[in-house]
C-alpha cells in the first residue's frame, strides 16, 4: 500500500519537475528576445558584423523560423548539453561552465555543510536553554545572519580575517590538493554559510521547542529516558520535517548566494560566469548557466519532498493525496 | 510543492507589546535611517558627488569622518546620501507586491474554485524558482535601470503575500461574522473591502514590514553586482563594490556601507517582527 501511495506521488512530482523545467527553460530562452537591441547584434555580442557574420549567425540560431521552432531547436539542444559557443570566451558553453563548476559546487556544499552544523547546534541549543542568555546570542545571530547581505559579510571577514589577522589568503582558489584548496575556500564559505546558519538556526529552535513540548517527551523522562535519548531520538528526530525542509532552502541560497560571493573573494566560477557573461552580453553562456542553476535548485526541491517519506511514515499515507 | 513549513515564529518576544531594548534599538536606527533619506542635503558634511582629488583615500580622520573614497570623496556622506535609494525602491517593492498581493490573495481564497488553482499554481512557481538568479538574470540581460530592478522586484514578491493572505482569507471565510454578512446579503466585493481586509490589516502591514527589509539586501545585492543603479552613484550596494578593491587602503569605504546595509535591513525585520506580534495579537483580540 505504501509503496503505491509512494509511487504515484514520485510519477506526480516528477511530471510537475518536467513541466517545472519546461516553463523555466522558455523563460531562460526568451531572454535573447529580452535583452535590448537588435537580436543578430545581441548574439553578435561585442564581435564585428560583416555580412557573412550576419547570414552565419542567422542561420545558426534559426532565426528566419517562427520563435516557437527557434524555442524548440534550442530545447532539443540543450536537452543535449548543448547551449551554442560563448562569443567572450569562443568556446562552447558547456565547456566554460564544466571549467567553472568545481568552484562553485566546492563553496556551496562547504557552505551548506556549514550552516546546517552550525545551524543544528545553535538551535538546539536555543530550544533546550529557552529565555537564558544562550538562546538570546543564537536568537541575536540569526536575526544578523538573516538581514545582513552575505557581500556585505563576506567583505568584513576578508577584511577581518585576511587581511588585519592574516589568518587566511586574500585572493586565490589554492593548489588542486584538498587541504590547500579548503583553506583558500573557507572564508567565501562562512560567508555564504551564514545566511544558511542563520535559517537553520531559527527553525531548529522553532521546530525542537515545539516537539519538547509533546507528552511523549514528558512521558519519556519521567519513565527514565536519559537526556541524550530524549532529546536525539524523541526531540529531533520529530522535527526533522521543518529542518529539512530548512536545509533544502539552505542550498538554494548557497547555490544563488555563490553568484555574489565570488564577486566578493574575485573567485572563477559559475557566478562570476554569469556576471562577467551578462556584463559582455554574451546571451548563450547567461542561459546556460541560469537553466545549470535553475535544474539543480529545482532537482534539491523534489530530493527535499522525497526526504519527507523517508523521515515521517505518516508522510507516506497521505502523499499521494497532498 | 507540497512545502511542510511550521508557523512563524517570531524571533523578539516581547510581554504584550512592551518594548524590549533590542526594538527600542531597531526603532531608533529605522527613524535615522528614514530622517536621513529625508533631509541629507542638510546632514551631510559634503555632497556625494564633491571630489577632493588632493586627499583620495584618506583614512578616517575629524574632517572625513570615515574617509575618502578613490576620487576623494567623503564615505561618510555618501552614505547618508545612500539611504535615500536604500529606502525608496524597497518601499515601493514593498508596497506594490503587497497590494497585488492582497488583491490576488483575497480574492482567491475568498472565491475558490478554478480561480484560486490558478492563482496558487502561479505562486508555486513562483516559488520553485530561485528568485535571487532571476532578479540577476532578468535585470542583467535588460541592462534596467533602478526602477526597472523595482518593478522586477515587485513581481517576485508578491507571490509570497498572495500565499500569505490566501491563507488567511480562507480561514475568516467561514467565521460567523463572514456568513451573516453573507445571510444579510451583502455583495462579495464589500465584505472584502470592508470587513475580511480590515481584519487582516495587521498581517498587512507586518508582512510589508519583513517585506521591506528582504528587499534592502536584494536590491543592495543587484546594485552590488552592478545592476540597476548607474555606476559612481551614492548607493549603498554599489559603494560597497567599489570600495571592495580598496579594502586594504581604506577599508571604510567598504565596510561603511556593508554595516549601514546590514544595520538598517536587521532594524527593519525586528520591527517588523515586533509589529507582526503585537499586531497579530490585537487581531486575535478582535476576531
Amino acid at each position: 500500500m505504501d509503496v503505491r501511495v509512494v509511487g504515484i506521488f514520485i510519477a506526480r512530482r516528477l511530471l510537475g519537475l518536467a513541466v517545472l523545467l519546461l516553463i523555466i527553460s522558455f523563460l531562460v530562452f526568451s531572454l535573447i528576445y529580452l535583452a535590448p537591441g537588435n537580436l543578430v547584434d545581441v548574439l553578435l555580442g561585442l564581435g564585428e558584423k560583416t555580412p557573412e557574420v550576419v547570414a552565419a549567425i542567422r542561420q545558426q540560431y534559426h532565426l528566419d523560423q517562427p520563435f516557437f521552432v527557434q524555442y524548440l531547436i534550442w530545447l532539443g539542444n540543450a536537452l543535449h548539453f548543448d547551449f551554442g559557443r560563448s562569443i567572450m570566451l569562443n568556446q562552447p558553453v558547456t565547456a566554460a561552465i564544466a571549467a567553472r563548476m568545481a568552484i562553485t559546487l566546492f563553496i556551496s556544499v562547504y557552505g551548506f555543510v556549514v550552516a546546517v552544523v552550525a545551524g543544528l547546534v545553535l538551535g538546539t541549543a536555543a530550544a533546550l536553554k529557552r529565555n537564558t542568555a544562550v538562546d538570546r546570542g543564537a536568537v541575536g545571530i540569526a536575526i544578523v545572519g538573516v538581514s545582513a547581505p552575505s557581500f556585505a559579510t563576506g567583505l568584513i571577514l576578508l577584511w577581518v580575517f585576511a587581511i588585519q589577522l592574516g589568518w587566511f589568503p586574500v585572493i586565490g582558489t589554492g593548489e588542486a590538493d584538498f587541504g590547500d584548496r579548503f583553506w583558500h575556500l573557507t572564508l567565501p564559505a562562512l560567508a555564504l554559510g551564514i545566511t544558511g546558519t542563520a535559517l537553520m538556526t531559527k527553525m531548529t529552535r522553532a521546530a525542537l521547542i515545539e516537539s519538547l513540548e509533546q507528552d511523549y517527551i514528558n512521558f519519556a523522562r519521567s519513565r527514565g529516558v536519559g537526556p541524550l535519548r530524549t532529546l536525539f531520538v524523541y526531540g529531533l528526530r520529530n522535527s526533522l520535517i521543518p529542518i529539512v525542509t530548512a536545509a533544502g532552502l539552505v542550498i538554494a541560497t548557497t547555490l544563488t548566494g555563490s553568484v555574489l560571493i565570488e564577486q566578493v573573494f574575485s573567485l572563477q566560477g559559475i557566478g562570476s560566469l554569469l556576471i562577467s557573461s551578462i556584463n559582455n552580453k554574451d546571451i548563450p553562456v547567461v542561459q546556460g548557466t541560469t537553466m545549470l542553476i535553475a535544474v539543480l535548485v529545482v532537482v534539491v526541491n523534489l530530493l527535499v519532498d522525497l526526504c519527507y517519506f523517508v523521515i515521517d511514515p505518516r508522510t507516506r499515507m497521505k502523499g499521494a493525496l497532498a | 510543492m507540497t512545502a511542510v513549513l511550521t508557523a512563524p515564529e517570531t524571533f523578539v518576544k516581547t510581554k504584550r507589546g512592551k518594548r524590549s531594548v533590542l526594538v527600542g534599538m531597531s526603532l531608533v536606527i529605522v527613524t535615522l535611517v528614514i530622517f536621513c533619506a529625508l533631509f541629507q542635503q542638510f546632514v551631510t558634511p559634503y555632497s556625494a558627488g564633491t571630489q577632493d582629488l588632493n586627499n583620495t583615500l584618506a583614512g578616517p580622520s575629524l574632517s572625513h569622518l570615515l574617509g575618502t573614497d578613490d576620487l576623494g570623496r567623503d564615505v561618510f556622506s555618501r552614505i547618508i546620501v545612500g539611504a535615500r535609494s536604500a529606502l525608496i525602491g524597497p518601499a515601493i517593492i514593498a508596497f506594490g507586491a503587497m497590494l497585488i498581493g492582497t488583491l490576488l490573495g483575497l480574492t482567491a481564497g475568498y472565491r475558490g474554485g478554478w480561480y484560486q488553482t490558478l492563482v496558487m499554481r502561479w505562486v508555486d512557481l513562483m516559488f520553485a524558482v530561485p528568485q535571487l538568479l532571476i532578479a540577476i538574470v532578468v535585470v542583467g540581460v535588460l541592462q534596467g535601470s533602478y526602477w526597472e530592478a523595482v518593478l522586477v522586484l515587485i513581481v517576485l514578491t508578491a507571490p509570497a503575500d498572495t500565499r500569505l493572505l490566501r491563507g488567511a482569507t480562507v480561514a475568516q471565510r467561514n467565521l460567523p461574522y463572514v456568513e451573516a454578512l453573507r445571510v444579510v446579503g451583502v455583495p462579495s466585493r464589500r465584505i472584502l473591502a470592508g470587513h475580511v481586509w480590515p481584519t487582516l490589516m495587521p498581517l498587512t502591514v507586518a508582512q510589508t514590514f519583513l517585506n521591506f527589509a528582504t528587499s534592502i539586501v536584494t536590491l543592495a545585492s543587484l546594485s552590488f553586482l552592478g545592476l540597476g543603479v548607474a555606476p559612481g552613484a551614492a548607493d549603498w550596494g554599489r559603494m560597497l563594490a567599489e570600495g571592495r578593491d580598496l579594502v586594504v587602503v581604506n577599508p571604510w569605504a567598504a565596510i561603511g556601507p556593508g554595516l549601514a546595509i546590514a544595520l538598517t535591513a536587521a532594524s527593519m525585520n525586528i520591527v517588523g517582527d515586533w509589529l507582526l506580534e503585537r499586531l497579530s495579537s490585537r487581531g486575535r483580540a478582535r476576531a
